[in-house]
């Protein structure tokens, strides 16, 4: 039996995504922190999981944005590019659409205020719940960081508590420190 | 059954759909009509209501565009034998007139006749073997004839 080559399989991912007919398409993007699964609509990226089990991932995303998930690199290349710049310290801003049509009206307020928190800079909880005009509303605002379906694109690695310790990241810690070493925030 | 996400549809399937396609019409043209079976079963897939049968609808769409493909002509593929298809072809009318049928006799009555696959490749598609197969389309012939008969 010949198998489906390699070719074939890349060259049917890529003309699903190219004509269309996908509600997500994702791909695994390797970083020094470890695998990220990036996923993106048609809007913009979607989705970005730490440590991600791809069964899992996959009922995930069909279940939020709808059946037609497809492992297609193409839709995925600016991210993977802009990630690979930011890794290697070239890059301070993404410059990517995202899709948060399916997040709640506050969420999307505070992950709006969240990625104008510059490169290199911190925040506290408290200041960014300030910023989505909600001032009382710190402890939701990590709810909404705990939750960030883009982390590293939306930086909730920059916000901090307000005894500056770096309190928790749906990473792992050791992610939020390494990046915000990366970005020379903490020494 | 639930549908699966399409992307295990197409792991679970893709394989066996090749090779059902590469004995068709050979490898020069399998690899479009491949390509052109999974995007349109992406097309569809949005206006499916359960996950049963899929193994069958694939072959289903992938013996459609086999048909397609011997009917356009190429000078550059070796042809496999190619029958007469006069008027309406066979397969449009079988899949109307078996529409009352159970689901597996039904896919094995549209892949036998309408489609002309052979039972090993039928009882693939339908997750069993080549004399289950030829038993569901001989119950579903019977079925139909008794369905003319009243």
């Amino acid at each position: 039996m010949t198998p489906v080559s390699t070719d074939l399989d890349r060259r049917f991912r890529a003309a699903a995504a190219r004509e269309h007919l996908l509600d997500v398409a994702y791909d695994l993007v390797d970083t020094p922190i470890g695998a990220l699964l990036v996923a993106a609509t048609d809007r913009g990226l979607c989705r970005i999981a730490y440590d991600a089990d791809p069964e899992r991932e996959l009922d995930l995303l069909a279940r939020v944005f709808g059946l037609r998930v497809l492992r297609s690199p193409v839709p995925i290349d600016p991210a993977r590019r802009q990630l690979d710049e930011y890794f290697a310290g070239k890059r301070q801003r993404f410059d990517l659409d995202v899709d948060l049509a399916l997040q709640a009206d506050f969420n999307r307020r505070v992950l709006r205020e969240l990625s104008r928190v510059p490169y290199g800079d911190v925040v506290t909880y408290g200041e960014l719940a300030m910023r989505a005009a909600r001032p009382r509303a710190a402890r939701a605002v990590g709810t909404v960081m705990n939750r960030n379906p883009l982390p590293i694109v939306l930086p909730c690695h920059r916000v901090i508590g307000s005894n500056g310790k770096l309190v928790g990241y749906g990473g792992g810690l050791h992610r939020k420190e390494a990046l915000l070493r990366l970005e020379g925030a903490l020494l | 059954m639930t549908l699966p996400p399409f992307e295990r549809f197409y792991d679970e399937h893709r394989e066996e759909i090749y090779a059902f396609l590469v004995r068709r019409l050979g490898r020069g043209r399998a690899e479009d009509a491949f390509q052109e079976t999974f995007l349109r079963a992406l097309r569809a897939y949005p206006k499916l209501r359960h996950g049963e049968h899929l193994r069958a609808w694939a072959y289903t769409i992938a013996s459609r565009i086999a048909i397609d493909e011997h009917r356009r002509p190429r000078a550059d593929a070796e042809l496999p034998e190619l029958e007469a298809l006069d008027g309406r072809p066979a397969f449009a009318q079988l899949e109307h007139l078996a529409d009352e049928l159970p689901p597996t006799e039904r896919a094995a009555v549209v892949l036998r006749y309408g489609y002309d696959l052979d039972y090993a490749d039928i009882g693939a598609a339908l997750g069993s073997n080549a004399t289950a197969a030829r038993q569901a389309a001989s119950a579903g012939i019977r079925r139909l004839r008794r369905k003319e008969v009243q």
